[in-house]
């Protein structure tokens, strides 16, 4: 809770920065502020109050997601910090980063559905106009259209749902409707199923599950890399939490309504994801391809639905979280070297700049899912989850994804270490520098200790 | 009994599926960016007219308060959504989305 006041605030001082004449030191302040912010809510670890007359409760489960979420902001503002370096804007872009980030801490910790809109609204809103931050370039235009166009569709969905939902239940909290289904098993009435097929719908856009999917690739690649980056990493950490948070809560008692269909947008994403990712010739989107195929990845714990789910994903978000800021972290000093982010850009890295080469190497490999690195045992969680539910045709599935996602990352490997280069020097700053190598260290940390992380829920 | 009670349930239920219905299909068969945002106010207002009816035939005033909020988000996102269509219409000079066709594989 203290930490959604303190993004809000923090994001109001943003504003006031423009005008108050602090604007060259507020990334400054916005940093220093997002690390206490992220400290202050482990303070909150264990005291589980119900917040805001009960619309919301900061749990264990709130406070987990939301410092993965915070983390990642961290090490998003040290990787895009150039972003924040233009003299127009760059108040409007911070404060708009700072409420997508309050927006994103509702997400995670909303026990009512009017929460949950807010939530997703702030978070969307504030991304719809970051998407297009880059005026003149069309791209970014079209992306930012198409973005806004499709997040405002799902939401249609996902609020005729939910006035479904109350017309059956008469409530819009998630506790109250899993009493209700509980108390009435047999005679829940129809229209209450049709919502939780529609909120289904409307979740899956936001976490871009096949075939919901196709803005995705679209949006990440016309969007500036950072905020590519910042979409891939913090926005479907906390579409997620949210989805896995309705669906663990409210409708875990009627997984035959749902079960079927989420199986099947599962094998979907996890194909459709991995497949087209490998006839890419741009990075970006490849990258946004990739990112489709986790959510199918993160799909299968959903689907799972046992005492192993949330866990399991939150080790995955994590893992894949701190690989996608290390790979869009490169990309965007590639980009801003060749000016384009065609792999053949990567030709060579491994000579011109060993670490770059070395840590997106790490991060790659994570994302694959090959040990000694994270992404191995954040694969491995959500397997087992799946796994113990019965899903063996899925994890087969999901197995023979994931052969083929090695394919890709490595084509971007091979490309750093067996291609010659075009004899160009990449540089990366110091903060930069800093960053890939302690997101390293924790990429190989928590492929050795996992358990620090899978003990916590 | 209040006025909205007057008309049975299940049409009001007939009447906003009807509308979301005619707002899908307006954003998915439109070409006029403009014409598609109306649309999605459509299918935004057509659960707001669902949310009422349940509300009073609930007795329950959750039902409107949700209105209240669903209609100051949909305010946002049109005025976002304009914001960006002007960006748009200032580097291309139409409101036709067939001309947004640079991102595909």
């Amino acid at each position: 809770m203290k930490a959604l006041i303190l993004l809000s605030s923090l994001g109001t001082l943003a504003l006031l920065a423009e005008i108050f004449g602090f604007k060259k030191r507020i990334f400054l302040i916005s940093l220093l502020g997002l690390i206490t912010i992220f400290f202050v809510n482990l303070l909150d670890w264990n005291l589980a109050p119900n917040i805001f007359f009960g619309m919301m409760q900061y749990d264990h489960y709130a406070v987990a997601f939301s410092s993965v979420i915070l983390i990642t902001a961290i090490l998003w503002f040290i990787m895009s910090e150039s972003f924040f370096k233009e003299e127009t804007n760059r108040t409007d872009r911070l404060s708009l980063v700072l409420f997508a980030l309050a927006g994103a801490v509702i997400m995670v910790s909303y026990t009512n559905m009017a929460m949950l809109f807010l939530g997703i609204e702030i978070l969307s809103i504030s991304m719809y106009i970051l998407t297009g931050t880059l005026k003149d370039d069309l791209n970014s235009n079209e992306a930012a259209f198409k973005y806004l166009i499709m997040g405002a569709f799902s939401t249609g969905f996902l609020l005729f749902g939910i006035a479904l939902i109350y017309g059956a239940t008469g409530s819009f909290d998630i506790n109250e409707i899993k009493e209700f289904i509980t108390a009435r098993e047999s005679t829940v009435p129809s229209i209450f199923y049709v919502g939780v097929l529609l909120m289904l719908i409307g979740l899956s856009f936001k976490v871009s599950a096949a075939p919901f999917h196709f803005w995705a690739p679209d949006v990440y690649q016309g969007a500036p890399t950072v905020i590519t980056a910042f979409m891939a990493t913090i926005v479907k950490t906390a579409a997620f939490a949210a989805f896995l948070r309705l669906f663990s809560i409210s409708f875990s008692d009627i997984t035959a309504t749902w079960v079927n269909i989420v199986w099947v947008m599962t094998a979907l994403t996890l194909l459709v994801g991995n497949i087209t990712a490998v006839a890419q010739t741009s990075t970006k989107r490849l990258l946004a391809f990739s990112s489709v195929a986790h959510t199918g990845y993160m799909l299968l714990a959903l689907l799972a639905d046992n005492s192993y789910s949330s866990s399991a994903i939150l080790f995955y978000v994590t893992a894949y979280s701190f690989g996608s800021i290390v790979t869009f972290c490169i990309l965007n000093i590639i980009i801003n070297t060749y000016g384009n982010d065609n792999i053949n850009s990567f030709n060579g890295l491994g000579k011109s700049n060993p670490l770059l080469a070395f840590v997106m190497t790490l991060a790659l490999l994570s994302l694959a899912g090959i040990p000694p690195t994270a992404g191995f045992f954040a694969k491995y969680y959500v397997f087992t989850a799946v796994f113990k539910s019965g899903f063996i045709y899925l994890v087969l599935i999901a197995i023979f994804a994931s052969l083929v996602g090695v394919y890709y990352y490595f084509k971007i490997i091979i490309a750093m270490y067996f291609k010659d280069s075009t004899n160009e020097t990449i540089q990366a700053t110091m903060n930069q520098k800093i960053l890939l190598v302690v997101v390293a260290f924790a990429i190989i940390a928590l492929g050795i200790f996992p358990d620090f992380i899978i003990r916590l829920l | 009994m209040s006025a909205i009670q007057v008309i049975p349930l299940n049409w009001y239920l007939l009447l906003s599926t009807v509308l979301f219905t005619i707002g899908v299909l307006g954003v998915l068969f439109r070409r006029n960016a403009i014409i598609i945002f109306m649309s999605i106010e459509l299918m935004l207002n057509a659960v707001n007219l669902l949310f009422v009816a349940f509300s009073s035939y609930l007795s329950d005033s959750k039902g409107q308060v949700f209105v209240f909020f669903i209609m100051a988000v949909a305010a946002a996102e049109v005025a976002v959504g304009l914001a960006i269509l002007m960006m748009v219409y200032r580097n291309t000079k139409t409101t036709d989305i067939n001309i947004l066709n640079k991102l595909k594989w």
